[in-house]
């Protein structure tokens, strides 16, 4: 990565951590588990590296690192999506009612 | 348009998927939509990477895809709603083994090539994982029951773990600034895994709201690491909401113990120096019955609900919602008090409660309710003690300013709690001997589902 790329992702990164602390601090702590388990399941984004890695015809050990690392990522996606709408959907059910 | 262009377009739609799909979390009716979106967005995350044409090889990536959503939905589907804590801490274990072993092979198959500014991420990224890795197992398995939840010191400890932070810290500046050094690299690396468990291990059970949600933003900090050692936008944009979201968490939890973060991270309470148990409550703890608990709620109008850990421990949120069925059938209103750190994770006491049918319009917070407690007829305290230790008022209290449920302004309560034993910040509970307490001795679940019993026969 030149440095103008890395000024360009602290960018990102800055404006990122920004609107997420807007967005999170309006989260009511009624919520706080879901939230807690929704953004361990957006945090499997590493995923996509995962990929890369696996994907790119490396190395034997660097594949199979990269394997379990999507193995670990998907885990999470699959797990974290799941379980957060399992309980957001106990949150809703009243309404029915 | 070219590919490169085409998935750095879906990269950017799904970041902007995540940023909405967490702000309709706002709300209790939007926050499933809100997480539909989330999830469309990671799904065309993972498409249109699979579309780089850096991505040859596809037969290991299936393997783990398969293996990923096997575990995934089998994780999902039998976790019990009270296992919720366990079930983060051991979420982060697996986020952060994903960042740390995608920076470990990367750095794996291209140590010579790697620039200077990559491999500052790819430090930070290979720390901040593994230390997530074990911290998060290890806590994992204190909540689980596996290691003992009660916080273990040993001489020197913080003392070891700043040694360790140092030579980390060394071997990474070594890797960085030598590039030939693939030794300092591994090293650092192996050494992380075990600073996590030295970094968690003298942290108690009830500090654990805090530590998963600490846990949570090292986990998504690792993961925008990742993204600045592969140059990639929507690692960094994902990694910085979740970083920012367990470090609020994080603050607002220490915050409900009045105890500054690092204080948590490094240290314990004190042991105490006020009054003696023996003190404190010789013959002034009045316990009753079945019988005469449900007599107190005949004619109570308005009834409080405390829930703590113990609630969740005996499984008792579906008995607690008989309770509340009961006594709003007389006509009482009945409203449950959530302190910010009650249970073990953030807002662990609102899911529990919810998974029993109670509706979240009943469930106070705490700044809400404290200034109601005088007209509250009846107040029950059930398997919570640190959360309303009336000792915490006390200057020379070792809990004193932490934010507490002001029950004992309520005309009568009543504390269901299997003995007199202490909470985890192990002092007496003056209010279990105040004047307008009685205790309750009883499991929760089976004591309680005695009340609704009696309760019915009024």
């Amino acid at each position: 990565m030149e440095s103008l790329n890395l000024i360009d992702s602290l960018f990102v990164f800055m404006l990122a951590a920004v609107v997420g602390y807007h967005v999170i601090h309006k989260v009511p702590p009624l919520l706080h588990t879901p939230l807690m388990s929704a953004t361990n399941a957006i945090s499997a984004i590493a995923v996509v590296g995962a990929l890369l890695v696996t994907g790119a015809n490396g190395s034997k050990p660097a594949t199979i690192l990269g394997a379990i690392a999507v193995a670990a990522a998907v885990t999470n996606v699959v797990g974290g999506f799941l379980i957060t709408d399992r309980i957001l959907k106990m949150f809703n059910k009243k309404k029915a009612k | 348009m070219s590919t490169q262009a085409f998935i750095q377009l879906v990269y950017l739609g799904a970041a902007a998927l995540f940023i909405f799909g967490l702000k309709a979390m706002s709300s209790p009716r939007t926050a499933r939509r809100g997480m539909l979106m989330a999830a469309a967005a990671m799904v065309s995350a993972i498409g249109g990477t699979l579309l780089d044409p850096h991505v040859v090889n596809y037969e290991w990536i299936a393997v783990g895809i398969v293996v990923g959503t096997i575990l995934g939905g089998w994780i999902a589907i039998a976790t019990p709603m009270t296992h919720m804590p366990q079930r983060t801490a051991l979420s982060h274990a697996f986020g952060a083994l994903a960042a740390s072993l995608v920076g470990i092979a990367h750095y794996y198959d291209h140590a010579t090539t790697v620039t200077l500014v990559e491999r500052v991420a790819l430090g930070l990224e290979v720390v901040l994982g593994s230390l997530t890795v074990t911290g998060s197992l290890l806590a994992f398995a204190k909540l689980q029951g596996w290691v003992r939840g009660t916080p273990v010191a040993y001489p020197g400890q913080n003392a070891v773990s700043l040694v360790l932070a140092v030579v980390i810290l060394v071997l990474a500046g070594w890797f960085i600034t030598d590039p030939t050094a693939t030794w300092a690299f591994y090293g650092m690396a192996a050494l992380a895994f075990v600073f996590g468990i030295t970094l968690v291990m003298p942290i108690g059970a009830a500090d654990m709201p805090v530590v998963i949600a600490l846990l949570n933003s090292y986990a998504g900090l690792a993961g925008a690491a990742t993204g600045f050692a592969l140059d990639n936008n929507i690692l960094i944009v994902a990694g910085a909401l979740d970083g920012a979201s367990g470090l609020i968490l994080a603050v607002l939890m220490s915050k409900a113990m009045n105890r500054p973060l690092l204080n948590v991270v490094f240290g314990r309470i004190e042991a105490s120096t006020a009054a003696s148990a023996d003190d404190v409550y010789a013959g002034k703890v009045r316990s009753t019955t079945a019988e005469e608990f449900a007599l107190l709620l005949e004619d109570a109008r308005r009834v409080v609900i405390v829930p703590g850990y113990g609630m969740a421990v005996s499984q008792a949120q579906h008995a607690v919602r008989d309770l509340y069925l009961a006594l709003e059938k007389r006509g009482a209103t009945v409203e449950f008090a959530i302190h910010p750190v009650a249970g073990r994770m953030p807002g662990h006491m609102n899911v529990l409660l919810a998974e029993a049918d109670i509706p979240y319009e009943r469930m106070i917070e705490m700044d809400t309710i404290n200034p109601t407690f005088e007209t509250v007829d009846v107040a029950i305290v059930i398997g919570a003690n640190d959360v309303v230790n009336s000792n915490a008022r006390a200057s020379d209290s070792p809990i004193a300013g932490m934010p507490i449920l002001d029950v004992d302004k309520a005309r009568m309560v009543i504390v269901v709690k299997r003995s007199m034993s202490p909470g985890f910040a192990g002092i007496p509970n003056p209010l279990f001997a105040a004047e307008n307490t009685l205790m309750y001795f009883a499991d929760a679940q089976a004591g309680i589902l005695d009340v609704v019993r009696e309760v019915k026969t009024l």
